[in-house]
């Protein structure tokens, strides 16, 4: 679709024309509900288009943010998933003022009782134990309920010699918890650490955004790490950095596509192979005796 | 000791510019210092030093993060922010220390990991991350001793140990007051009343079941009386590693487990045997997968 013609569908779903002078509307004037506009090219598509497209950027194939519901539909075999602790919700470990009735807040207005929901379930047949990090809860931080559920579910899979496949996004640290916030990476990355010695395996898949203490903690430490196209990936934020160095930066910066080239991750895979992907990369994982006894079965 | 100081106070007392640092105190602590340089993979980070040395006739390995005394000193060593080459040089001393059976003492003291884009595009997360992880399952005991600035994931990538312990006048906090102040009031000249709602604090931590030890310093502050300090240090590391010898002596297992434990318990949460806030069902229904 032309620039052009866009701003003509708008102005004619909006059942008004203020452009008199022929000049386009500006921007600010469309009501954001309607439209997409991609933070990585600054295109703008219709929430239609851009749902139809999986939440996908039309343009430059940025891969925006999903709920932890939709996440799980498009990831997990039907009706497989078993969510673990879901009954587990934040105290307020520094008496922080008005973090209990944001959270309430929160809980109503998103159905989430805390910003990750984790479980058993199955791909393509496969049992797993999934994590999935859900951005519209405070921003996927890492409190306690965030760190506990994913302690809890990295260490049900070590016992129960499952592979864990984490789908992380955060802003970083809840900073309305205080220390306990940090020590939740500590608890984590001690999950990962037991699942590696006994010999488990951890699938993380970055997507947007993977940022501070979650990057510094369980994220980067997957066997393998996977990451959406164009999602934002980094430790520090942009604004501290730019605002260290006294410069702008590059709009790749902190991509996944720059966390690739630098290392970091282990390949990128769009949204709608992402399944299949996982899927193989669990077989190939199988150890031979346990395929000899599903063969058996 | 000063108990009733603010946050904020004893954030004046640890900018002092005549407080002590890991450089002060290396030389007071321990006996023959060998600084072992480089990550072996990329270069030298002067924001973290590290070696061998001896603490009254024991081998240790010493890895601790530096702040700078002087405008010179602070340029070379970053203002004390490691850059991710720090954070895998003090790995590989701890895994040497590892092989050798050394205990290993960390020096904390930094405002957080470096933000810049040097260290994004060498992994600051995944160095952090990484130390974390390793650290958590490090087969020799690990001491970490916060003495100014606690800061972050940048102080805690050599905070996973046995034993946590904070000068008195320490802080350590999940971001820095400054930081704290512009994210959630976007205003970083709110600063102080940040420091005393933040909990962060020696007394606070150990309330809140992080920090293990305070040891006190001198009078008024550590620049008061540098000595003083550096023997109340030296006081808790020696009483430190007996306590950790003996629990080695009971199993390398059991002290990893405590280590493992020590973290794991941390958070504060409830469970609802009936709760009217589940979202529950919405995962029954999907819609069809390939
Ligand atoms: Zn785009």
């Amino acid at each position: 679709m032309q620039f052009e013609d866009f701003f003509a569908v708008v102005r004619e779903r909006l059942g008004s024309d203020k452009g008199e002078d022929g000049s386009s509307r500006k921007k600010t004037d469309i009501p954001t509900g309607l439209l997409f506009k991609c933070p990585r090219c600054r295109n703008v598509t219709f929430i239609e288009e851009f749902n139809q497209n999986g939440k996908v950027c039309p343009n430059c194939n940025y891969h925006a943010r999903l709920t932890a519901k939709e996440r799980l539909k498009i990831t997990v075999d039907d009706g497989s998933f078993r969510e673990f602790d879901r009954k587990m919700i934040s105290k307020n470990p520094i008496n922080f003022p008005g973090y209990d009735s944001k959270q309430q807040q929160l809980r109503d207005k998103t159905g989430l009782n805390d910003a990750v929901l984790t479980g058993r379930a199955k791909i393509r047949g496969e049992d797993i134990v999934i994590i999935v990090m859900d951005s519209n809860y405070m921003m996927a931080s890492m409190g306690s309920v965030v760190g506990e559920r994913i302690t809890r579910a990295i260490e049900y899979a070590t016992a129960h010699k499952l592979p864990v496949i984490a789908f992380t996004a955060s802003g970083g640290a809840r900073m309305q918890e205080g220390i306990v916030s940090l020590m939740q990476m500590a608890k984590t990355s001690g999950a990962v650490a037991r699942h590696n010695e006994a010999g488990g395996l951890y699938i993380s898949v970055m997507t947007d955004p993977t940022t501070g203490g979650v990057t510094a903690s369980f994220a980067s430490l997957g066997d393998i790490i996977i990451a959406e196209p164009k999602v934002l990936i980094g430790f520090a934020g942009r604004r501290v950095i730019e605002g260290t160095i006294k410069q702008k930066l590059p709009d790749d910066f902190q991509s996944a596509e720059f966390m690739l080239e630098n290392g970091f991750v282990d390949m990128i895979v769009e949204r709608n192979k992402m399944r299949r992907v996982l899927a193989h990369l669990i077989k190939l994982h199988k150890s031979p005796e346990v395929k000899e006894v599903a063969e058996n079965e | 000791m000063n108990e009733q100081l603010s946050a904020s106070r004893r954030l004046d007392i640890i900018r002092h510019k005549g407080r002590p640092t890991a450089l002060d105190y290396i030389p007071m602590i321990f006996d023959e210092f060998f600084e072992m340089h480089g990550d072996r993979l990329c270069g030298d980070d002067r924001a973290i030093i590290g070696g061998v040395a001896s603490f009254m006739g024991t081998p240790v390995t010493v890895i601790a993060e530096v702040k700078g005394r002087d405008l010179e000193e602070n340029q070379e060593c970053n203002f004390g922010m490691p850059h991710p080459e720090g954070y895998r040089k003090a790995l590989r001393l701890a895994r040497q220390a590892e092989k050798f059976h050394r205990p290993v003492i960390c020096l904390v003291d930094t405002p957080g990991a470096y933000p810049g884009v040097e260290a994004e595009k060498r992994g600051q997360g995944e160095a952090i991350a990484r130390n974390i992880m390793e650290f958590m399952t490090l087969k020799t005991p690990v001491i970490s001793i916060i003495l100014g600035e606690g800061g972050s994931g940048g102080a805690l990538a050599l905070a996973v140990c046995d034993e946590l312990a904070m000068l008195e006048n320490a802080l350590y906090s999940v971001i820095s007051p400054k930081g704290f102040a512009s994210i959630l009031w976007k205003d970083a000249s709110r600063e102080r009343e940040a420091c005393d709602i933040m909990k962060i604090t020696a007394e606070d931590l150990v309330r809140l079941k992080v920090c293990d030890h305070i040891i006190p310093e001198a009078d008024g502050g550590a620049h008061n009386d540098p000595t003083q300090t550096a023997e109340n240090i030296s006081a808790f590391i020696s009483e430190s590693l007996q306590n950790l010898q003996r629990k080695f002596q009971k199993g390398l297992d059991e002290m990893i487990n405590s280590r493992y434990n020590k973290f794991r318990v941390v958070g504060d949460f409830e469970e609802f045997p009936h709760s009217d806030t589940t979202q529950g069902e919405c995962l029954a229904e999907n819609s069809s997968n390939v």
